[in-house]
C-alpha cells in the first residue's frame, strides 16, 4: 500500500474513504464533495507531489448497483511513485464533480471526453462540452452501459440526422460569436447565446425510430 | 434551321486608335474613383478560418478553427472526433485477445508496440510472467515501432515546412522496416503481433541478420537528414523558438514523450517505470532545453539513434527459449495437438468459445511509445470481457496544449506546431 494513503486518513480524516491494492496499483476513494482539495494537496504538499495527472477517465460497472467511478491516475515525477485516486458517484443522484482543471491544465481535454462519454459533469470546468461527438450529439452517453452497442438511435435515423444537419451547427457557439455571425444564426441559436449558454446537449427527441 | 447566328455587340474601346495603334490606358485610373469607398478599414477586426478536417497538414481529420488578426493567431479550436471509432466501447464486447486487433488501429504508425502494451496490461491484470526471449522480442517490436513512427513524423513534419527530400529518405527506411514487420507478422499495418502471455508468431530466418545489418546502415540516413536539416537556415529560422513551452507548463498540460522530454523534463517511462527490463538495456534519453519544435525535432532525432542502439543490444542477447508461457489456460495448444489430443482440444474451445477469464481487479500499464506515454488501464470483474477498456492517448493529450502554444504565433507557425506535435488522428479519436 502506497504511504500516501496513510497521509491522506491523517490530513482529510473521514473523507477518505477505503483503499485496495489491486495487481500491485494503490487505489484510494476518496469523498466526491472533497476531490479538488484532496487532488490540490497531493500535487502540492511536500512529501507528496504527485505533479503529473497522467490521466482521468470513469468506470461503470456491470452491475447497476454500483456507483459509477471517476478514476485519476496520478504519477510523481520527482519521486516516480504512482496512486490512483477515485471517486465514486451514486447513479441515482447528479453526476457532478468539482473540475480539477484549475490544478492540472492538461486535465481539459480528459474531463471533456468523460462529460462526452458518461455525461458526468465538471463544475467549473471552463470549456466542458463534448469532444469526440459533436456538439448536437442527442444519443446519449455512449460509453454507460445502458448505451446499446450500435447506438441508441435506427441507422435510418442517424442517416436523417447526419443529413438534416445544419451546417452551421459544426462550429461551437463561442466559435460562431467570433465570426460577428450572430446577426445571421437561427432564432434558437441566438437565444442560446443571449443566455450565455453554449455545448448543451439538446433534449432526446421523441422516440423515432 | 437557321444558318449561321452572328451576335453583335459594341466595345467600350475597339483596343485601336484611328491610325490602327493599341490604345493604353493609364493604370489605377479605371479603378480610382470608387476605390475609396470600398476601402474597409480591417484593423482590429479579427478573421475565422478554418482548417480541416480535410487538409494535408493537418496530419489526419483535425480540424481548427482559427481566430487571426492578420497572419497572427489569436486563438486556436481544435475539433477533434471524426474518426472517432469507439475502440473502448467495442472492447468491452470482446475478449482480451480479440483487443489486440483494437490497437492496431489506434495508434496506427506504430502497432506493434501498441499491441506490445495491451498484451503487457492484460498480463499485469492476470499475473502472468512472459518467457525471456518474449521480453526480448516485444523490446525490438517497441523499438521498430518507435523508430517507424520518427520517420513518419520526421518526413511529414519537413514536408510541413517545405522540404521534401527527407521525406524520401525517411520514407525509404520506414519502408525497410515494414518489410521486416510483414515478415514477421505477415501484415505491414495490422500487426497482432503479440498475445495474452505470448506471442502471435516467433521471428523468422534471416530476420536477426537482416535488422543487424539494417541497425548498421540506418545511421547513414539519419546522418544525411541531419546535414539536410539540423543547421539549415530555413529550417532553424521555422522551428527555433517557435511553440515553445516551458518546463512547468509542459507537466501542467500532462504531455508525454519527445513533447515534455523537448522542454526540459526527463521523464522516459521506459526509464522511470521499467518494464521488458528496459532498465538492463544501455541507452540515454535525449531530453530539450528550449520546448520548442526544434528541440522537439532535436529529441526524436536523438532517439531514433538510441533505439538503433537498444535495437543492436537486444538482438545481440535474444536468448533461445520459447515464445509463449507455458499454461494451456492462456496460451492456444498448437494446431496439431488440438487436432489429436482430448485435453489440448478442450482447452483450444474452452479459450476461443469462453475467452480467457481475469481475475476481478484493475491494472494501469503505462509503455512509452512513439509518441509519449501509452497507457492502458483495464478494470475486470472476473469475466473474460473487461468492464472498461481505457487508452490514454498520448497524442490526444499533446494535441490539447496546441492552441496554448499556437497563440500569438503566425499562421504558418501554427502548421510547424501542429506538425510538432506528432499526432496520430486514429489515437486522438479513438
Amino acid at each position: 500500500m502506497n504511504p500516501s494513503v496513510g497521509a491522506l486518513r491523517e490530513r482529510f480524516g473521514r473523507r477518505i474513504g477505503r483503499a485496495v491494492v489491486s495487481c500491485g496499483d494503490s487505489v484510494v476513494y476518496v469523498d466526491p464533495a472533497a476531490i479538488r482539495e484532496v487532488l490540490r494537496w497531493l500535487k502540492e504538499t511536500a512529501g507528496q507531489q504527485y505533479n503529473y495527472l497522467v490521466d482521468v477517465t470513469a468506470v461503470e460497472y456491470r452491475d447497476p448497483e454500483r456507483p459509477l467511478e471517476v478514476v485519476y491516475e496520478l504519477f510523481s515525477l520527482e519521486r516516480r511513485v504512482p496512486l490512483r485516486v477515485k471517486v465514486e458517484l451514486p447513479k441515482d443522484g447528479a453526476l457532478e464533480l468539482d473540475s480539477v482543471v484549475p490544478v492540472w491544465r492538461g486535465a481539459d481535454w480528459l474531463e471533456r471526453e468523460v462529460y462526452d462519454m458518461f455525461g458526468v459533469t465538471f463544475r467549473g470546468h471552463p470549456d466542458l462540452r463534448r469532444i469526440l461527438m459533436w456538439e448536437t450529439y442527442a444519443e446519449g452517453y455512449p460509453l454507460r452501459k445502458d448505451f446499446p452497442l450500435r447506438g441508441r438511435f435506427s441507422r435510418s435515423e442517424q442517416v436523417r440526422q447526419a443529413l438534416n444537419i445544419h451546417p452551421e451547427a459544426h462550429y461551437s457557439m463561442e466559435e460562431l460569436s467570433i465570426a460577428d455571425a450572430y446577426q445571421d444564426l437561427p432564432a434558437d441559436v441566438r437565444e442560446r447565446l443571449s443566455r450565455g449558454e453554449r455545448g448543451e446537449v439538446p433534449e432526446q427527441p421523441p422516440e423515432s425510430r | 434551321m437557321s444558318g449561321k447566328r452572328t451576335l453583335e455587340f459594341e466595345l467600350a474601346t475597339t483596343g485601336v486608335d484611328t491610325r490602327g495603334r493599341p490604345v493604353r490606358v493609364p493604370l489605377g485610373v479605371a479603378g480610382a474613383a470608387t476605390a475609396e469607398d470600398d476601402e474597409v478599414d480591417v484593423s482590429g477586426h479579427h478573421m475565422l478560418l478554418n482548417l480541416g478536417p480535410q487538409h494535408p497538414a493537418t496530419h489526419g481529420v483535425l480540424r481548427l478553427v482559427v481566430e487571426l488578426d492578420g497572419e497572427v493567431v489569436v486563438r486556436a479550436i481544435p475539433h477533434v472526433g471524426y474518426l472517432h471509432s469507439g475502440f473502448e466501447k467495442l472492447g468491452e464486447y470482446r475478449h482480451y485477445n480479440q483487443i489486440i486487433p483494437l490497437t492496431d488501429r489506434t495508434d496506427y504508425l506504430s502497432p506493434m508496440s501498441n499491441n506490445v502494451g495491451l498484451a503487457l496490461a492484460v498480463e499485469k491484470l492476470m499475473g502472468i510472467e512472459i518467457t525471456d526471449r518474449c521480453r526480448v522480442l516485444r523490446v525490438i517490436a517497441c523499438e521498430m515501432s518507435r523508430i517507424i513512427s520518427h520517420l513518419v513524423w520526421m518526413g511529414t513534419m519537413a514536408i510541413d515546412i517545405g522540404a521534401f527530400t527527407p521525406f524520401l529518405w525517411t520514407f525509404y527506411e520506414r519502408e525497410r522496416i515494414y518489410n521486416f514487420q510483414e515478415a514477421w507478422t505477415g501484415a505491414r499495418l495490422t500487426t497482432s503481433l503479440t498475445r495474452v502471455g505470448g506471442m502471435m508468431a516467433d521471428v523468422p530466418d534471416g530476420f536477426v541478420e537482416g535488422l543487424r545489418e539494417w541497425c548498421r546502415n540506418f545511421p547513414k540516413t539519419l546522418d544525411e537528414v541531419d546535414r539536410v536539416l539540423s543547421r539549415n537556415g530555413i529550417w532553424c529560422a521555422r522551428t527555433q523558438g517557435v511553440g515553445a513551452l516551458t518546463a512547468e507548463e509542459a507537466v501542467n498540460y500532462s504531455l508525454s514523450g519527445p513533447m515534455l522530454r523537448a522542454s526540459g523534463v526527463p521523464y522516459d517511462v521506459r526509464k522511470d517505470r521499467p518494464y521488458l527490463g528496459y532498465e538492463t538495456y544501455d541507452f540515454d534519453v535525449p531530453v530539450g532545453e528550449h520546448g520548442d519544435v526544434y528541440d522537439r525535432y532535436l529529441v526524436r532525432f536523438e532517439e531514433l539513434r538510441q533505439s538503433t542502439r537498444i535495437l543492436e543490444h537486444a538482438l545481440g542477447r535474444l536468448p533461445d527459449g520459447p515464445i509463449n508461457v507455458d499454461d494451456p489456460r492462456v496460451i492456444l495448444p498448437p494446431k496439431s495437438a488440438a487436432m489429436s489430443d482430448m485435453e489440448a482440444m478442450i482447452f483450444h474451445f474452452k479459450q476461443v468459445m469462453e475467452g480467457v477469464k481475469a481475475p476481478v481487479g484493475e491494472a494501469y500499464f503505462p509503455i512509452e511509445n512513439g509518441k509519449g506515454e501509452l497507457g492502458y488501464y483495464l478494470v475486470s470483474d472476473g469475466t473474460a470481457k473487461p468492464v472498461r477498456w481505457r487508452i490514454r492517448p498520448p497524442s490526444f493529450i499533446n494535441l490539447a496544449a496546441l492552441p496554448k502554444m499556437a497563440e500569438g504565433n503566425l499562421l504558418s507557425d501554427l502548421i510547424a506546431i501542429n506538425a510538432s506535435v506528432d499526432i496520430v488522428m486514429g489515437e486522438v479519436d479513438r
